[in-house]
Formats: C-alpha cells, sequence, structure tokens
C-alpha cells in the first residue's frame, strides 16, 4: 500500500478541478507564507487533464459584460430558467463574480473572440435574454480547458496524478475527510492519500443515459463515491436534454450555431416551434432572444417530441429527427463563426451546412443535479467539496441555462479551492492529526477494495461481462427517465435498475492484466452509473409535478405545483436497501416564484423579470 | 451491415514479452469510425484490448493510433475511407477484406500496453517551453480585485493580433505530430512539432513577454534545429494546427536571437 501525504486533494482535472486547484495554490502561496505553511496540492484525474470534458463545451460562458446589462437581469434569467428552483443566495453570488473569473481567464491567456477594437465580443445564447456570453471561436471549453492546464503549470504547488481512478473517500467517525483512496491505471496498485480537504470535480453522469452529447469518461464517479458517504445527492431528476444532437453519435451541434441565425425545421421543412408557445416566427437570419431557435433547451426538447409523436420528424439511419438549416448563413460566415460545426457534420452525418440540411435530435446533455452542498461548495462531510458538474450548489435549479455552466467551474472552482485551503491551512494550526486512527482507516479501505478488485477479476469464477448491464440500464434510462415521464414507466425503470444492481453482483472482468485494465474500469463506472441512475429515477418518481426539465405527462402532474414541491429532492443512500427520498426548502428570498415566459408571451412581462 | 476485418497490434507486457497480431470481424456501415471498431471489438469479441478514447468527437485528442502505418485520431477516422468504393452497394456477404485494417499504437512512443503509450513522453515537451501567459513584473499574478468587477479590465486584443498565434492555439495534444517525425524517432529529446507550435502560440501572442524565457529551449540542442523538414507533421495534423509552420518560424527567431546574443551578449 503506497501512502501519500496532501494538505488539499482535488478529484478532477476538468474546468472545476483545475480552477480549484489553482486557486487552493494561490491561497497557499499568499496567506500559507504568513502563517509559515505552504499548501502541497495533490490533483488526481483518471484521464490527462486536456482530455476533460470540459473540453468539448462550444458555445462560450456567460457573465455580465455589456454597459445595457445588468447582474440583476442575469439573475432573473437564471433563477426564471431553474424554475424557481434555484438558490438564489447562490445564484446571487455567482452573477456577481462571474465578470471577474472571465477577465482572469483572459489574463492567464485565454484566446476569447474580439471585436474589431480589441475588447472582448459577446454572443447570443438560449435563455439569456441579453448578449452576455464569451465564446473563443465555437471551441469555448477546449481553450478554457487548455489554458487552466497550461497555467496550471506554474505552480508548483500542485502535484498531479494522471490517469488515477480514485474509488474512494476516506472518512473518520466524527463525519471529517481525511483522504481518498485511488487506483493507479498504469499498474493497478492502489494508493493512498491523505489530506485535511478533498474536492470533488468529477463532472456529470450523462452516459447512464444511452443517447448523450457526453465522453466516454462522464459516469457519475464523484456522485457515487459521495452518495455511499452519506452525502445526499440534490435534485438528480433534472437531466437536460439538448435539443440538437447528431443521430447514432449524439455529438453536439452547438446552441450558438442558433444563436448565429441557425433554425429547426421538421420533415416538411416548417418552422415547428411557433406552435409551442415560442413564436411568432421570427425572420430569417433575425434570431431574437427568448423566442423561437432560442427558446430554452427544455421547450425545445420538448417539442420534438411533440413531432416525433404526430408523425412529423424524418429519419436518419434508424433515428427519428429533425433538421438544422444553417444554408442562409453562407459558407465564408460558416467558417468563420461556426467552424467545428462545419467539421462534425462533414465528418460524423457527412453534410455540408453551407449547402444542406443538418439532421439532429435531442440528446442527455447535462445534469442539473448533483452533491449537496452549501453556499461554500462545503458537503454535508466535513472538509469535503463539491464543484463543477458533479456538485449541486443549487445554481441550475430545474433547468441550466447554457453557458451558465462553463463560469460556474471558474466562480465556485475558485471559491471551493479557496475554502479548501482555509480548511487545510486551519487543520494545520490547530490540533496534531490523529495519524493513527487516520491510517487505520486507509488500511481498511485499502483491504476492503484489494478484496473487491480481486474478486472482480477472479479466474476461479466464471466470467460475466459489465456491457449487457450497461446496455439495459441506458436503455432503460432512456425508454422510462427520458423528455417526458410517468408513473408506470419510472416504476419500470426503477424496478430494473434494482435488478441490475443484482446482476452487476456477478460480474466476472475478463481481463486479468494489473496495466490498463480498462475492462475493470468501465465495469466500475457502471457501478457508478447504476448508483447515480438510481437515485435520477427515484427522483423523479417522486416529483409528481413538471418543473423545468422535469416534465410529467399525468394530466394531473403537468403544471408546476409550488404548494407541494417547490423543494429540492434529495436522495440518500442506504446500504443493502433502496435509497431514501427528502425534500430540502428552496432559498427564494429575493424573486418569488413566477411564470417562466417566453416567445411572444414575455412582451408585457418587465415587472416579473425585475 | 457488411463486415470487414481488422487486425490489431496487441501487447501484453506481463503475459507476452512481444506484440502479436489479433484478428477480428467487424460490422460497419458509413458512418462506423477505427474507434467504434474497437469499442465493438472490446465489448463484443476481446474485453482485454486497451486503448484510450473519451470525447468520441476528435477533441479530447486521446485516441491517437496508427492505422496502416499512418497516425490517425480513431475517431476521426472511418472504415469507409480503407475500402473499395461502393462497398456498401456491392451484393455479397463476404467480409470486406480486400484490404485489411491494421491499428496500432502511436509509433515513437514507448508502448505500454496494446495500443497504449507513456504519453509523459510527450507532456515533458509541451511544460519544457513554458506555455503559459508571461508579462512583465507579474503583472498577471496580482490576484484579483474580489468584488469589484467593474475594476477588473481585459487586455486589448484585435482580431487580427488574435488571427496570429490562433491557429497554434488550436493544438489537442494528440501527439499523432511526433508519431509522423522521424527527428523524434531517432531522438526522443528532440522537443518536438505540438511543443514548439504552443511554443509559438505565446511567443506570438500579443498580451505575452515570454519569449526571451521559452527561446533557450528553441534555441538548444535539442530544439528547432532538429528539425530537418519533412513536413509530414503538418500532414497528420487533425486539427490544421501545421506545427511544421511553427518550426520554421521558430528557426527564424532562434536565428535572430542567437544572432543579438553573438552582438551583445544577452539572450
Ligand atoms: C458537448 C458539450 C458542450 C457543452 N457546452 C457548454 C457551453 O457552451 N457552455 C457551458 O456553460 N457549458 C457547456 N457544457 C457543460 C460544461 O461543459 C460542463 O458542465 C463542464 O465542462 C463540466 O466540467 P467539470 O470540471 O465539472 O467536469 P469535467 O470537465 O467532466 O471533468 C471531470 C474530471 O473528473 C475526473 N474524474 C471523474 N471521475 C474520476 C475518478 N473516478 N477518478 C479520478 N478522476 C475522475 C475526470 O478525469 C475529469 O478530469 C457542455 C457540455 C457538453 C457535454
Ligand atoms: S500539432 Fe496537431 S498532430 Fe500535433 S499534437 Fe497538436 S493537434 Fe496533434
Ligand atoms: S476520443 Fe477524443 S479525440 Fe478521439
Amino acid at each position: 500500500m503506497q501512502q501519500h501525504e496532501f494538505d488539499v486533494i482535488v478529484v478532477g482535472g476538468g474546468g472545476a478541478g483545475l480552477r480549484a486547484a489553482i486557486a487552493a495554490a494561490e491561497e497557499g502561496a499568499t496567506k500559507g507564507t504568513a502563517q509559515g505553511a505552504t499548501l502541497n496540492i495533490a490533483m488526481l484525474s483518471k484521464v490527462y487533464p486536456m482530455r476533460s470534458h470540459t473540453v468539448a463545451a462550444e458555445g462560450g460562458a456567460a457573465a455580465v459584460t455589456r454597459a445595457d446589462d445588468t447582474v440583476e437581469a442575469h439573475f432573473a434569467d437564471t433563477v426564471a430558467g431553474g424554475d424557481w428552483l434555484a438558490e438564489q443566495g447562490v445564484v446571487d453570488y455567482f452573477v456577481r463574480h462571474a465578470h471577474a473569473e472571465l477577465v482572469q481567464m483572459e489574463r492567464w491567456g485565454c484566446p476569447w473572440s474580439r471585436q474589431a477594437n480589441g475588447d472582448v465580443q459577446v454572443r447570443r445564447f438560449g435563455g439569456m435574454k441579453t448578449e452576455r456570453t464569451w465564446f473563443a471561436a465555437d471551441k469555448t471549453g477546449f481553450h478554457m480547458l487548455h489554458t487552466l492546464f497550461q497555467t496550471s503549470l506554474k505552480y508548483p504547488a500542485i502535484q498531479r496524478f494522471d490517469e488515477y481512478f480514485v474509488l474512494d473517500l476516506l472518512v473518520n467517525d466524527d463525519r471529517q475527510v481525511q483522504g481518498v483512496l485511488a487506483l493507479e491505471i498504469s499498474t493497478g496498485a492502489l494508493h493512498v492519500l491523505y489530506a485535511k480537504a478533498v474536492i470533488m470535480a468529477t463532472g456529470g453522469a450523462g452516459r447512464v443515459f444511452r443517447f448523450n452529447t457526453n465522453g466516454g469518461i462522464v459516469t457519475g464517479d464523484g456522485m457515487a463515491i459521495a452518495y455511499r458517504h452519506g452525502v445526499p445527492l440534490r435534485d438528480m431528476e433534472f437531466v437536460q436534454y439538448h435539443p440538437t444532437g447528431l443521430p447514432g453519435s449524439g455529438i453536439l451541434i452547438t446552441e450558438a450555431s442558433r444563436g448565429e441565425g441557425g433554425v429547426l425545421v421538421n420533415k416538411a421543412g416548417y418552422r415547428y416551434l411557433q406552435d409551442y408557445g415560442l413564436g411568432p416566427e421570427t425572420p430569417l437570419g433575425k434570431p431574437e432572444n427568448k423566442h423561437m431557435e432560442l427558446g430554452p433547451r427544455d421547450k425545445l426538447s420538448q417539442a420534438f417530441w411533440h413531432e416525433q409523436q404526430a408523425g412529423r420528424t424524418g429519419k436518419h439511419g434508424d433515428s427519428d429527427v429533425v433538421y438544422l438549416d444553417l444554408r442562409h448563413l453562407g459558407k465564408a460566415y460558416l467558417q468563420e463563426r461556426l467552424p467545428f460545426i462545419c467539421e462534425l457534420a462533414q465528418s460524423y452525418v457527412n453534410v455540408d451546412p453551407a449547402t444542406q440540411l443538418i439532421p439532429i435530435r435531442p440528446a442527455v446533455h447535462y445534469t442539473m443535479g448533483g452533491i449537496a452542498t452549501d453556499r461554500y461548495c462545503e458537503t454535508a462531510i466535513q472538509g469535503l467539496y463539491a464543484v463543477g458538474e458533479c456538485a449541486s450548489v443549487g445554481l441550475h435549479g430545474a433547468n441550466r441555462l447554457g453557458s451558465n455552466s462553463l463560469t460556474e467551474l471558474l466562480v465556485f472552482g475558485r471559491l471551493a479551492g479557496e475554502q479548501a485551503a482555509k480548511q487545510a491551512l486551519a487543520g494545520a494550526a490547530s490540533a496534531a492529526v490523529d495519524t493513527a486512527a487516520r491510517t487505520h482507516i486507509g488500511e481498511r479501505c485499502y483491504q476492503r477494495w484489494q478484496q473487491k478488485l480481486s474478486h472482480l477479476c477472479d479466474t476461479q469464477r466464471e466470467m460475466r461481462s459489465w456491457v449487457p448491464i450497461k446496455r439495459a440500464l441506458v436503455a432503460t434510462m432512456e425508454a422510462g427517465c427520458g423528455i417526458y415521464r410517468d408513473e408506470a414507466g419510472l416504476q419500470e425503470t426503477l424496478a430494473t435498475i434494482h435488478q441490475l444492481q443484482q446482476d452487476a453482483q456477478h460480474i466476472r472482468i475478463g481481463d486479468t492484466s494489473a496495466a490498463y485494465n480498462t475492462d475493470l474500469l468501465q465495469c466500475l463506472e457502471l457501478e457508478f452509473c447504476l448508483d447515480v441512475a438510481e437515485t435520477i429515477c427515484l427522483a423523479a418518481l417522486e416529483r409528481r409535478e413538471s418543473r423545468g426539465a422535469h416534465q410529467r405527462l399525468e394530466s394531473a402532474y403537468q403544471a408546476r405545483n409550488d404548494a407541494e414541491y417547490l423543494q429540492h429532492s434529495q436522495v440518500f443512500f442506504r446500504a443493502n436497501a433502496p435509497a431514501e427520498l427528502r425534500w430540502q426548502a428552496v432559498d427564494t428570498h429575493i424573486s418569488a416564484p413566477a411564470e417562466r415566459l417566453y416567445g411572444g408571451q414575455t412582451a408585457g412581462e418587465g415587472a416579473k423579470d425585475a | 451491415m457488411r463486415n470487414c476485418s481488422i487486425a490489431v497490434q496487441r501487447y501484453l507486457p506481463h503475459e507476452h514479452a512481444e506484440p502479436f497480431w489479433q484478428h477480428f470481424t467487424v460490422p460497419f456501415d458509413e458512418s462506423t469510425s477505427i474507434l467504434d471498431a474497437l469499442n465493438y471489438i472490446k465489448e463484443e469479441l476481446d474485453p482485454s484490448l486497451s486503448f484510450r478514447w473519451s470525447c468520441r468527437m476528435a477533441i479530447c485528442g486521446s485516441c491517437g493510433v496508427m492505422v496502416n502505418g499512418i497516425p490517425k485520431l480513431g475517431c476521426k477516422d472511418f472504415l469507409r475511407n480503407y475500402l473499395p468504393r461502393n462497398y456498401l452497394a456491392s451484393e455479397s456477404t463476404a467480409a470486406v477484406s480486400a484490404a485489411e485494417i491494421r491499428i496500432q499504437p502511436l509509433a515513437h512512443f514507448t508502448v505500454e500496453r496494446d495500443l497504449i503509450v507513456d504519453m509523459n513522453e510527450f507532456l515533458v515537451h509541451l511544460e519544457a517551453v513554458k506555455p503559459y501567459l508571461i508579462t512583465d513584473a507579474g503583472a498577471d499574478e496580482t490576484p484579483l480585485e474580489k468584488h469589484a468587477q467593474t475594476l477588473a479590465q481585459t487586455n486589448k486584443q484585435t482580431p487580427a493580433q488574435l488571427a496570429k498565434y490562433k491557429q497554434f492555439a488550436n493544438c489537442i495534444n494528440c501527439g499523432l505530430c511526433y508519431s509522423a517525425c522521424p527527428q523524434f524517432g531517432l531522438n526522443p529529446e528532440f522537443v518536438g512539432p505540438a511543443a514548439i507550435a504552443l511554443a509559438q502560440r505565446y511567443n506570438l501572442d500579443s498580451r505575452d513577454q515570454g519569449k526571451a524565457a521559452r527561446m533557450p529551449v528553441l534555441n538548444g540542442h535539442n530544439g528547432v534545429w532538429s528539425c530537418t523538414f519533412v513536413g509530414f507533421c503538418s500532414d497528420v495534423c487533425p486539427k490544421h494546427v501545421d506545427p511544421a509552420a511553427a518550426v520554421n518560424q521558430g528557426k527564424v527567431e532562434s536565428a535572430k536571437s542567437m544572432l543579438i546574443q553573438m552582438f551583445t551578449g544577452r539572450g
């Protein structure tokens, strides 16, 4: 058993993890030296940091920028977009710190797209009333991730553990975090890393659904790990579909393509969104915020479902599709503003957007819920923080607005890093750690996992693949827990998940090598997925109303029901028993719940959005 | 669906001392990528085949492999590219094997297992060129004015200034250019195409003042002068970074800085 000692451990090397690690390093360098200590920070990631899925974000990052925009307006858009389930104090903090964080990225070299005068340019984004989305061509996440990764190289305090797969947390009887257990992928060796503070930044869980825009590594690991230690997962029923994924692969065609003027048509060539409360039809080439194609994502995905039911969708392979029309933008403009989209369409569906329609359909995109934290990103376990898509700090409520989450990685990544550093510094200053007790926890955890892993790979047992279980899981999630949900479908899916959890006990890995056993890793990821899927499904079942991304088909549940459900769901793990759900009050102290209005309905809304 | 035969080079360091070839038959259609084929093999035929991937959309840089001897991104290279025209229209149900597709790990790197190579050999070169903005007086080090967003100002940078380095900022660190580079094959200490492109990305950024700090690595024994200008690196780059152009620019810069050094005694 190899052991390491750090002050702060960051699990995850995506945008959130990198920003947190840099913040912790800076906090350690400034405050730490004053207290006679510097901080040692470990950053573990199951892939090299620049492979993290932040790399795939295309559209942009939001912050109030223009003189005619206000933080109050960004607040109002975010809270209304989230159907009043956002924590309003958290949203308020977010909108006030967003701009400074994007400026910080600029100072670190992020190649933001610019106006002729050299200022940063902002673009329209769905659900945002004003242009406030910063972008770097159509590769915003890619440029942010590489800028953060490259900048992190300046900080010797950050020690990277690339391709280390975190399996578990070390937690003592007083519910304080003590460190993590990780598997070194290149050797198969287990490592125990101790620290006074641990930050989970492990990203979302889109891979629990069959059709999704996420990378293969987005499997909810951190959510499941924290959950198994009693930290509730909050608002998990809110899963965002992106209306424009490519059929087959699910690869994302960014919303920016609609912001630039792309329109959606059904197989008859009709702009069907006007039939779903998003009209009146905006003229070609004149997109308007919150109208038609720039309405919120959930409404657009739901409109697809209705068109599909009515038989007005086309076919691409065996997928039902509608079409994104970019032809009127012209080749030159497309090459300048949406080069990546042109490349993707050409490669993956063999379509040239300058002359042809792009077939698209909704795909699971983003998990609004996650590890429940307070406004300082701390969880129910002392010293354990969570940030980024794996966390539920309360920013997104029932539906995330596009371009809020990249900014979230920065605003809350910094906050989590600073808080964790403070925790570590306070820990260093206070009583000495009980190393014997801690080592005991580390050894116990190590042994438990050593046993589990050798059982999984035990060639005495009959080989049993994880593949059929994974396929059954993603299929049942899609069927029973998709864009629209009802009691019967959810019950069935929940029962299927419980059965699959049983089946998973019998898996025996086919690959028995120690080095780079990706078969084993995918099996462990599937186990994480099963737990996360259970929380999604249970919360979806218990929320008997429709709100944001969660839509029920039963007529009694088709409306939002504030009297009963203006509450966060929290799902708790129960060992060897079904999970348990509890409700938690929502902070609505700034803006009282009102209706979400889009399209022509917004005409007289001034007062409500103030 | 038609079938296609694929050969994959395996290497299991603890089980076999030497790499060996394994042959598979894989169903495919027009949109099946090399990565899809590998995943099919792993899920249906042999779970022990190991390779890296994540985004499956040519942006994370994980999935580089050699396909018929050429470095490729597995997720952006399609079986259709290797098969006779009209293969889908043909009546025959026999596996299309006219051109068996051969997949190997990226050349010039140490193979760790199967299609997985040691990427640290690539990362050390990236890290060596100080790939971050370096500004005078450490202006970038000043912590942000925390709560006063109006105080935080961006640098100005015109679209023309951005265009100067933009292309070199598009590198996804896939390492294909290192597998294409004969010099890197001979001398693993050579800084290499992507790292030189990254150095140029910052050298050409109007906000940066770090060129002097980066030049020693580029001027050095394993810097730009190791390159014999084969240009294959730019041919294989999936993101049109054109690292060969960066190496050439680097040579010009290096010649200048060495001349200055000769005349003034400083670098
Ligand atoms: C295609 C796409 C486009 C998007 N576009 C936008 C956009 O335009 N604007 C916007 O605001 N948002 C966008 N989003 C959402 C946004 O990109 C993500 O929410 C965000 O990048 C998540 O960042 P993260 O740091 O939380 O997680 P990730 O970037 O996913 O990083 C997770 C990290 O955790 C590590 N990890 C996970 N599990 C383990 C484990 N067990 N052990 C060790 N390490 C582990 C991984 O290796 C990785 O480093 C988009 C999302 C997708 C999928
Ligand atoms: S320069 Fe091109 S080939 Fe080389 S690592 Fe970067 S993206 Fe890959
Ligand atoms: S899987 Fe990400 S580049 Fe191929």
